[in-house]
């Protein structure tokens, strides 16, 4: 509580006050309250909603097992089927990891999926067809990953294009770039195991209480531990928040906003590249058409799970949560013999649902 | 009656013993946008320990001038001086690490980080040690620490949570929050852009109190309001703008009010230039 007639204030350094203002001389005398108690439910909730975006995801994930446990039953809760969700949803968590990046400097990345591909096939190439030794092709297709992202960096923060026509182009670009490197062949499975079996170690299993899992779903783990850090327990965290929700506040801030974007472009390509090891470790083979539906997939996940498009707010456990929903709801909705284009159908709905929420959440005022 | 000073300004009144260099300084500053002059060779003294109110009519160019000496704007000519230095400011960073903080009038603080986050912004402190060194993690505990005690020590706030995002606090909130961040940080000069603009009259009066106590630690403040009544309430000089530079430079305690806007707006010239 602060008293601001003010003991602090010497008599000589006190201004006369303005005759209207003398009247404030018997005002209460509280200077920033914080009315912590909203008024109605709703507003309540609201707040709350805002203060955790994280809590409307993590509802639908639990409503949605909740609700196909009671329709589907024993099938869909057993341990099985729930690690099966997991390892479908791991290639799409790690490339929402990076889409979530660029989501959060209020980017978007259409070209996640086309880098991911790229790099899948700049490794399988090297590895399997030229006999390069894996772990090196490996670091070949991080560099490939980061070098796309850094074009896109660049393209987004020199050509001070919007990010969204930079990525519809690059996208198009890198995957003309994978047709034209792998000369649109598809890399065997068992070829790829003998040759550079490094490239598939994230596909071993690991069986746990009678649930399959694969290393890809720890790695998967990892990388959202350590991107978590980054964003919520490092400087350039804040920043990366900090520039997307206001730019121009954050240069006067004495951020180097462009320093930034650039750095969350390369991370987010590098994290694709992570993508595509994951990605051939899921199915074996490496094909220069795998991983089509990444780019919007990954977009889905990212918006289910809490993030704004207009920047600054957003959670990589969010996007993880959102992803799992989409397992979720595919998973739930196949196993009651629901039609492919009904699932389609229902993941369309969260997302308008998600956006709306967001919107609705996003008008919360002091 | 004739303070006025065009060439040669007045030292400030607050703090007789201090020294004539001024410790913020422009000389001759031009900024074109094409064909408009928005800087036209203005000059600019800041003495320390002073309140410079700088007014001037909407267009004046006093934006201008002030993003210029807080580096968010680089002039096309001119120099600007500290301690008699000349010095550069090729961008926000530059300035500040100069000791130069300002409160914009957009605040410049970013709505979903909190209270302490945004306090920190762009300086943060790490931890000590390999965690900080080689993990560059935060030292949380020790910026919420700073941030309330700063926040306390300018009378400023009884904060529930210094992790509040600033999104959900009022309006003279968000001020306070702003102000401290550049009382905190500000070494040499504090400018304040409108600080008083988007707010009450409660609220107003409690900035103004800020004002003159970042005063009474001895830094210099550069204020630019519209706010004539307030200007020439804590104002030791005042800086009038018009067409893109200097016109003259007052003592509120000789100037009346409506000598202020009549030199503002050009009703009026200054003594001086009558008599040139």
């Amino acid at each position: 509580m602060t008293d601001t007639t003010s003991s602090s204030a010497p008599a000589e350094g006190r201004p006369p006050i303005q005759s209207f203002e003398q009247v404030l001389e018997k005002r209460e005398s509280r200077v920033a309250e914080f009315d912590s108690t909203p008024k109605s439910p709703l507003r309540r909730l609201q707040h709350l909603l805002h203060a955790n975006p994280t809590a409307v995801p993590a509802i639908v994930l639990a409503l949605g097992v909740i609700g196909f446990s009671f329709i589907v039953g024993g099938r869909f809760l057993s341990s099985f089927n729930l690690s099966l969700i997991i390892q479908q949803v791991t290639i799409i968590g790690i490339i929402g990891i990076a889409q979530t990046l660029i989501v959060i400097t209020a980017g978007i990345d259409l070209s996640v999926g086309a880098i991911m591909v790229l790099c899948s096939v700049v490794m399988g190439k090297l590895a399997v067809t030229l006999g390069v030794p894996a772990p090196l092709a490996f670091l070949a297709g991080l560099t490939v990953g980061g070098g796309c992202g850094a074009i896109n960096g660049l393209l987004v923060t020199r050509l001070r294009l919007p990010p969204f026509i930079v990525t519809l182009g690059t996208w198009s670009i890198f995957f003309a770039l994978n047709l034209w490197y792998s000369g649109s062949e598809t890399l065997r499975s068992q070829d790829v195991a003998k040759a550079a079996p490094f490239l598939q170690v994230l596909g071993t299993p690991v069986d746990i209480l009678g649930a399959r899992f694969t290393y890809g779903s720890f790695f998967m783990l990892l990388l959202i531990a350590v991107v978590w850090y980054v964003l919520n327990r490092t400087a350039l965290g804040r920043h990366i928040y900090a520039v997307g929700d206001d730019p121009a506040a954050a240069e006067l801030s004495g951020i180097r906003t462009q320093r930034v974007l650039f750095k969350v472009y390369v991370a987010a390509g590098i994290v694709c590249a992570l993508g595509a090891w994951a990605l051939i470790g899921r199915i074996g083979s490496i094909s220069p058409q795998a991983g089509q539906t990444a780019n919007l997939d990954s977009i889905t996940a990212v918006v289910i799970g809490g993030a704004s498009l207009f920047g600054g707010r957003g959670s990589i456990v969010g996007t993880l949560i959102g992803a799992l929903i989409v397992g979720v709801f595919r998973n739930g909705l196949a196993l009651s013999g629901v039609d492919v284009l009904w699932q389609e159908f229902t993941v369309g709905i969260l997302i308008i649902v998600a956006v709306a929420l967001d919107q609705w959440i996003r008008k919360v005022s002091a | 009656m004739s303070t006025l000073s065009h060439t040669q300004p007045a030292p400030p009144t607050a703090l007789h013993t201090a020294a004539p260099v001024p410790v913020l300084a422009a000389r001759g500053m031009v900024k074109r946008y094409g064909r408009v002059t928005a800087m036209d060779h203005a000059d600019f003294d800041l003495y320390p320990g002073e309140i410079l109110a700088v007014i001037g009519d909407n267009g004046a160019g006093k934006s201008s001038l002030i993003r210029a000496l807080s580096g968010a704007l680089v002039p096309d000519d001119g120099e600007i001086l500290m301690d008699g230095q000349p010095v550069r400011f090729g961008s926000p960073l530059d300035a500040q690490k100069a000791g130069i903080e300002t409160v914009h009038q957009s605040l410049a603080l970013s709505p979903s980080l909190s209270i302490a986050d945004n306090m920190f912004l762009g300086r943060e402190i790490r931890r000590s040690g390999v965690m900080g060194s080689v993990f560059r993690m935060l030292d949380r505990p020790a910026m919420q620490k700073v941030a309330r005690d700063k926040l306390t020590e300018l009378g400023l706030m009884t904060v529930q949570s210094i992790n509040q995002p600033v999104e959900t606090l009022s309006g003279g909130q968000r001020q306070g929050v702003a102000v401290a961040r550049a009382a905190a940080f500000g070494s040499r000069v504090v400018i304040m852009d409108e600080p008083t603009a988007a707010l009450g009259v409660k609220e107003s009066r409690r900035v103004l109190e800020l004002i003159l106590e970042v005063r009474r630690r001895g830094l210099p403040i550069v204020l630019i309001s519209h706010n004539m009544p307030h200007v020439f309430e804590i104002a030791d000089r005042i800086h009038i703008h018009r067409l893109g530079r200097r016109l003259c430079v007052i003592d509120p305690k000789a100037h009346t009010m409506s000598d202020a806007v009549a030199y503002m707006t050009g009703a009026k010239l200054p003594e001086e230039q009558l008599a040139a």
